[in-house]
This record gives structure tokens, C-alpha cells and sequence, in this order.
């Protein structure tokens, strides 16, 4: 019974929680203090060392990210690709592959700032903090890839239906209080970053640049109405 | 024809004598912050020198400006539709603080908090980023006066394409020659920092020109910084935001010449609008390089001719920017006499400040070994100049001397023409030569000369109306725009977490 009361609030409550919160402080943060949206870079302030770690775990996030975000949308068309042994190791392979591609990425960057005394100057603890969840989150992603294999298929049968159930606001928390203790971690810590968000560096996520691809290349602003031609 | 109003500038380096004051007012406005501390959006350079960020006309090295190659538009040198998403995360052209220099500051407090002791405290230099000792390495104005030593102004980017002679001549004893060149934002008509940014943050301003960064859109993706081939754009390492010369517009728009511009001594800055043709700037901008400078003229148009103001109101122009056009010195400068040119044309940006090469220094002749004091060759030609014509053609003629030949014959024919007229020891028909040698009439020789020593506040700074009040009614509550004080923050801005 105890234990049934603690998956309630962990998988039910704090989504709910971490998911309201996310959407409200990151619109709000928008209006209120557009300006602090920024990726906050430091290359300039030390520019030897920050290829080796920025661009691995860019990269390294973007596709495992990426994957997760592809096994809950399409849970089926995963599994259909799955049936296939040698699709499933190559897919299993590579996931693995760009989970250690995030770990040493992140490794590199909180080295770097950690080594350097100009960016010290320029991390916030909240940094710190996000780091540390950060870190967790992925050593537990790449021990699950390890220990627990065939994660592509089972995140498609379990983990993508109670992920609908908490969107469609009918949370059915039997798909993950079965898992082991490593995968609730991660699922707790994912929805934890996911509340921690919009107070975090984290929200340059959400302000990548697209209108650069379609827009001209002069950008000039008028006001008023003269900038219309006669 | 779709025209446009420029507010552009002209700097006279035969007047300025390198004092700095025109940086130490723009540094006490502007930049005196967390962040922007190693910045100075106006700077003075020893010439031949490497400047600020060292070597910055090395495209070779920091990548910024246009680039042509063969029949292709121009394109960006740093960046790119196609190479904007890869390079996101990792800029590879960025400069990084090395390359300018780590601002510090002095421990004051140990004069009064240090132990007694058998030696005289000392305020040791820390750095203003982490607060920990400094080794003082570089500074901004590391080279300032050549910096007591040959490195700097022999490894000028400009000497390109002069002989080992030639080189050699520039710090040799009796020869040694440099001169300075204030710099700040061009403020261009093809901005590469503008098209370099990925989420649109830079922006031209439609009726003055004025090139600016939105602080609430820059995002820090670092691409105008590299992109900008006069290094002008700056990055501010605690806000995480691009920062540039704003041209003082709070100042403009209340009818002030910007910071610099008021507080120069040497009186060598001249402000005043263009009105150009922007329909035609695309083709401009991908002239060959030997014709760049004249091409940027030809986008100039004639405030004085009817049919251009006819159509200049008919585009919305008001007539006092129109009558501030016509008054203009830069126009002057720039389309009648042709004296003042474009810094680093070839970078294909379309600079709007424009500079007069400076005269060297009056040298005496020399005849067996006793200094003459004979009217023969008083000015010596420009030939004989100590800085060679090609150093300046690199800097000022897109590595073509004849646009530089034509404006320093010029400002010559003005010495003897002025000689003629105030001393008298040389006689009117070589004065004369002169002037006919260097395309000049009597009255242009006049008009130069005034405009150069005698001007006044009102010669050097004819500031267009810009009617910002009304446009700001229109578009905001006026109590609102006020309450920020035109920068569009109530409570200031607040770095991201």
C-alpha cells in the first residue's frame, strides 16, 4: 500500500507538476524576461577546449532525445522496425553509441567549467545543479542501454502507453510500476528536468533559430509606415 | 529607384593626434559594465600598427566580411544558410578574449588594508572577470605610438604588397612615421553582421541606418562577431548578448552628435546624411574590387538634383532630412571633392564612415647634410610620402592606389594653394599648377580648406530631424517609452539563469 502511494505521487503527481509548471514558467519567462533567453555561450572566454565538449554532447542529447521523442510518438512503427533482429541491434547499437557521446560531452563541459576560473565566473549554481541531474540522468540512460538491453522495444510497449496516459489525462501507472528501480529513476528525473526547465539555461532549447534558413538576407526595420513602398 | 537616408560620417586623420578622448567618452557611456569591460565600441589605432583585436584585417585568420569568388554573388566568409545549423554549437571563426584582451582593474584596498610592513603597499592588478591576480599582457591600445617596438607595425595586414625597402623605411631612424585611426561601427549599407545572424537580432534601421542589435532576440549563436570584418560587434561574456555602437541614437534623435563625435579635440569628425539607392546595392556589392570605390559612390545620389528629391519625397523622406542631405559634409567629403574613401572596401560590406587619408609629416630638404630652408619642394609630392601610397591603397583603395592618389593630390594642392594665399613665399602660378594638377578649382581648394581648420560645431554635425517622437506615438504609449528610456526595459536587463 505504501509503496502503491509513493508510484502515485512519483508517476502521476509529479508529472502533472513538473508538466504544468514547464508550460506556465516557460511562457511566462518569455513575456516577462524575453531578454534572458540566451544559449549563454562561453566560447569566448576559452575557446581551446570547448569544441571537444559542447559539440559531442549537442549532438550526443539531440539524437538520443530525438529517439525518445520518436518511441513515444510511434511506439508501433518502432516495433515493426524491431521485428527484425539485425535492425534491432543496429538501432540498440547506435542509441548506445550517442548515449556515451552524451556522457563525455557532458563530462568535457562541466570539466571545463569546473577547470576554468573565467567560466566559474560565469556558472550560476543553478547550473551546477542542472548539471548534476544532467549527469544522473544519462549515466542511468547508458547503464539501462547496458543492463537492461532491447530498451527501444520495451519503451514502445510500456513506457510510450503510460506517457499517452499522462497526456490524455488518464494516467495508468501499471506499465511502469513493474519496472526496475534504475528505469523509475530515470523516468522521476526526466520529469523532474522537465520541471526544472524553464528556470535553467535549458530554454535557448526552445529559441533555435529557424527564420534564418527562409528569411532575406538584409533585415532592415522601419517605423511606422514608411518601410511600405510606394 | 527605392531611396534611402543614410546618417554617415567622415573621419579627417590628417587632424587626429591620437589622444583617445573620443574612446573615453564612448567607454563612460556605454561600455563601463560587467560584461562589456574589455569592449570599446570606439577605439584608436596606431597605423602601422595590429590593432584591436590584434590583427583584426586578417581574413585570412578571423574570417569576417564578404567574400567573391569568380562569377558567384558574394557570400559570407564565416557563415551561411547551409553552414549556420552545424557551426550552432561550436562557432569556428569565433575570436575568443585572447584575442582582445582581459580587462582588469587595481586592489585599491590594499593601499589602505595592508599589513604594516618595511615596504610601500602596492595595488596589485586583478582581473575583472574573476578577481584573481593578473599578469598584465595586452590591453586595448597595446600598440598605441608603435609601442616601443618594431613587432606591431611589422606585422600590419596593409603592408601587403610592399617591398622590403619600403617596409624597412616606415621605423627607420629619421623616417619613422605612423598615424592613428579612430574606428568605430561603419554602420554599413551590406552589413555581414546583419546577414550573419541566425535568429534575426540584427537590424538596420529603415530611416537612419543606424545598425543595431535587439537585446531581447540575440540569442549568443556568436555569428555576427565573426562574421563583422571590422570586428565591431562584441560579445558581452556575462549577459550572453552581441553588443555594438549604437551611434549614440538616444543622442541623434535628440538632435546631440553622438559621444565621440561632441568630445573630439582634433575636431577630425564630421557627421551628416546620405541618400542613396538601395534598389541597386545587391549589384554594388559584387562589383570587382578595383571598382568597388567608385561603385559605392555611384549608389550616392545628388541631394541637389530636383528629380532625386522628388522622388526621395515621394518615398516617404521627410524635407528636413532632405535639406539635412543637401547641407551635409560627409557629402562633401565623399561625392564633390572625392578626399574622403571607404576603410577596407574589398571586405564588400559597403562602409558609411569614410576616412581622409592623412598628409605625412612636412619634412625638411636636406642639402649637404645642413637642413635648407629654400621654397624648392617645401611639400614634398605624395611619391615621397614616408607611408607609401600602396599601405594606404590596401587600407583606403581595395588595394588600388588610384582613388587614394587622386585625394591625396588633392589635400596637397590645398597646402600650396593655402601657402600661396597666407605666407606668400610661393608664388600663385605654382599654386595654381597644383590645383590644376589635382582637378581642383580655386573655390573647392577654399571650401576644403574651411571645412577642414575653420569649422564650427554646426559644419561638422548636420543631424537630420528624425522625428522619433511621432513615430513612437504611433506605435507606443508614450508614458511607456519614457518610463524605459528608450531601450525598451523598465527594470533593466537581467542576465538568464
Amino acid at each position: 500500500m505504501n509503496e502503491n502511494f509513493l508510484d502515485q505521487f512519483l508517476f502521476i503527481a509529479l508529472p502533472y507538476v513538473c508538466l504544468f509548471t514547464f508550460f506556465l514558467m516557460t511562457i511566462y519567462r518569455y513575456r516577462v524576461q524575453s531578454f534572458s533567453y540566451s544559449s549563454l555561450s562561453s566560447q569566448f572566454l576559452e575557446n581551446k577546449h570547448h569544441f571537444w565538449a559542447v559539440v559531442p554532447f549537442h549532438y550526443g542529447i539531440l539524437v538520443v532525445t530525438g529517439g525518445h521523442l520518436l518511441a513515444f510518438a510511434i511506439p508501433r512503427t518502432l516495433l515493426a522496425w524491431n521485428s527484425v533482429p539485425w535492425r534491432l541491434y543496429v538501432l540498440e547499437i547506435s542509441a548506445l553509441a550517442f548515449g556515451i557521446l552524451t556522457l563525455i560531452g557532458l563530462i568535457g563541459v562541466v570539466v571545463r567549467r569546473f577547470g576554468n576560473s573565467k567560466i566559474r565566473m560565469v556558472t550560476t549554481p543553478t547550473d551546477w545543479i542542472l548539471f548534476a541531474m544532467l549527469l544522473v540522468q544519462t549515466v542511468s540512460g547508458v547503464c539501462q542501454a547496458i543492463f537492461y538491453p532491447w530498451g527501444s522495444s520495451w519503451f514502445a510497449t510500456n513506457m510510450s502507453p503510460y506517457l499517452w496516459s499522462i497526456l490524455k489525462l488518464a494516467p495508468d501507472i501499471s506499465f511502469v510500476a513493474s519496472m526496475p528501480s534504475l528505469v523509475k529513476l530515470h523516468v522521476v528525473l526526466a520529469f523532474l528536468t522537465i520541471g526544472f526547465f524553464p528556470f535553467t539555461r535549458l530554454v535557448h532549447v526552445l529559441v533555435i533559430p529557424n527564420p534564418y534558413l527562409w528569411r532575406k538576407t538584409q533585415v532592415v526595420r522601419w517605423h511606422g509606415t514608411r518601410g511600405r513602398k510606394p | 529607384m527605392n531611396i534611402r537616408s543614410q546618417v554617415s560620417m567622415v573621419f579627417h586623420l590628417d587632424k587626429c593626434i591620437g589622444c583617445h578622448t573620443c574612446s573615453i567618452a564612448c567607454k563612460n557611456i556605454w561600455t563601463d559594465r560587467k560584461g562589456a569591460d574589455y569592449m570599446w565600441w570606439n577605439n584608436v589605432e596606431t597605423k602601422p600598427g595590429t590593432g584591436y583585436p590584434t590583427k583584426w584585417e586578417d581574413q585570412e585568420q578571423y574570417q569576417g566580411g564578404w567574400e567573391k569568388n569568380g562569377d558567384q554573388p558574394i557570400r559570407i566568409k564565416s557563415t551561411g544558410k547551409a553552414r549556420v545549423i552545424p557551426n550552432i554549437f561550436h562557432n569556428p571563426h569565433m575570436p575568443s578574449m585572447d584575442d582582445y584582451y582581459e580587462p582588469w582593474t587595481y586592489d585599491y584596498q590594499n593601499l589602505f588594508n595592508a599589513e604594516e610592513g618595511s615596504d610601500q603597499p602596492i595595488a596589485k592588478p586583478i582581473s575583472m572577470i574573476t578577481g584573481e591576480d593578473i599578469e598584465v599582457e595586452s590591453g586595448p591600445n597595446w600598440d598605441d605610438d608603435l609601442g616601443g617596438s618594431q613587432i606591431y607595425a611589422s606585422n600590419d595586414p596593409n603592408l601587403e604588397g610592399l617591398s622590403d625597402q619600403q617596409r624597412l623605411q616606415l621605423s627607420s631612424v629619421e623616417r619613422l612615421v605612423m598615424f592613428y585611426l579612430p574606428r568605430i561601427c561603419n554602420h554599413c549599407l551590406n552589413p555581414c553582421c546583419v546577414a550573419s545572424c541566425p535568429s534575426g537580432a540584427l537590424y538596420k534601421r529603415g530611416e537612419d541606418g543606424i545598425v543595431l542589435i535587439d537585446q531581447k532576440k540575440c540569442r549568443a549563436w556568436r555569428s555576427c562577431v565573426a562574421a563583422c570584418p571590422y570586428k565591431k560587434t562584441y560579445f558581452n561574456w556575462f549577459t550572453g548578448k552581441s553588443e555594438k555602437c549604437i551611434l549614440c541614437f538616444p543622442r541623434l534623435e535628440t538632435g546631440q552628435a553622438p559621444a565621440c563625435f561632441h568630445s573630439c579635440v582634433g575636431r577630425i569628425r564630421y557627421l551628416g546624411v546620405l541618400l542613396y539607392d538601395a534598389d541597386r546595392l545587391e549589384e554594388v556589392a559584387n562589383l570587382p574590387d578595383e571598382e568597388l570605390v567608385e561603385g559605392q559612390r555611384s549608389l550616392i545620389l545628388n541631394p541637389h538634383d530636383p528629380e532625386i528629391i522628388r522622388k526621395a519625397q515621394s518615398a516617404g523622406i521627410p524635407d528636413g532630412v532632405i535639406e539635412s542631405a543637401q547641407q551635409s559634409p560627409v557629402y562633401k567629403f565623399v561625392m564633390e571633392w572625392k578626399i574622403a574613401l571607404p576603410p577596407h572596401i574589398e571586405y564588400r560590406t559597403l562602409p558609411m564612415l569614410f576616412y581622409v587619408p592623412p598628409m605625412s609629416p612636412v619634412m625638411a630638404n636636406f642639402e649637404e647634410g645642413l637642413a635648407s630652408h629654400t621654397m624648392k619642394n617645401l611639400f614634398h609630392g605624395i611619391d615621397e610620402s614616408r607611408i607609401p601610397m600602396q599601405y594606404f591603397a590596401n587600407l583606403f583603395g581595395g588595394g588600388h592606389e588610384g582613388v587614394v592618389r587622386y585625394a591625396m593630390g588633392k589635400q596637397l594642392a590645398v597646402r600650396w594653394h593655402r601657402r600661396a594665399e597666407t605666407v606668400g613665399d610661393v608664388d600663385r602660378a605654382t599654386a595654381d599648377r597644383f590645383l590644376r594638377e589635382a582637378d581642383c578649382s580655386l573655390e573647392e581648394a577654399e571650401a576644403i580648406y574651411k571645412l577642414t581648420s575653420l569649422c564650427t560645431f554646426e559644419d561638422r554635425f548636420v543631424i537630420p530631424p528624425m522625428h522619433r517622437e511621432e513615430a513612437i506615438e504611433m506605435i507606443k504609449e508614450p508614458g511607456e517609452q519614457k518610463a524605459e528610456t528608450g531601450f525598451g526595459f523598465v527594470g533593466g536587463p537581467r542576465r538568464g539563469l
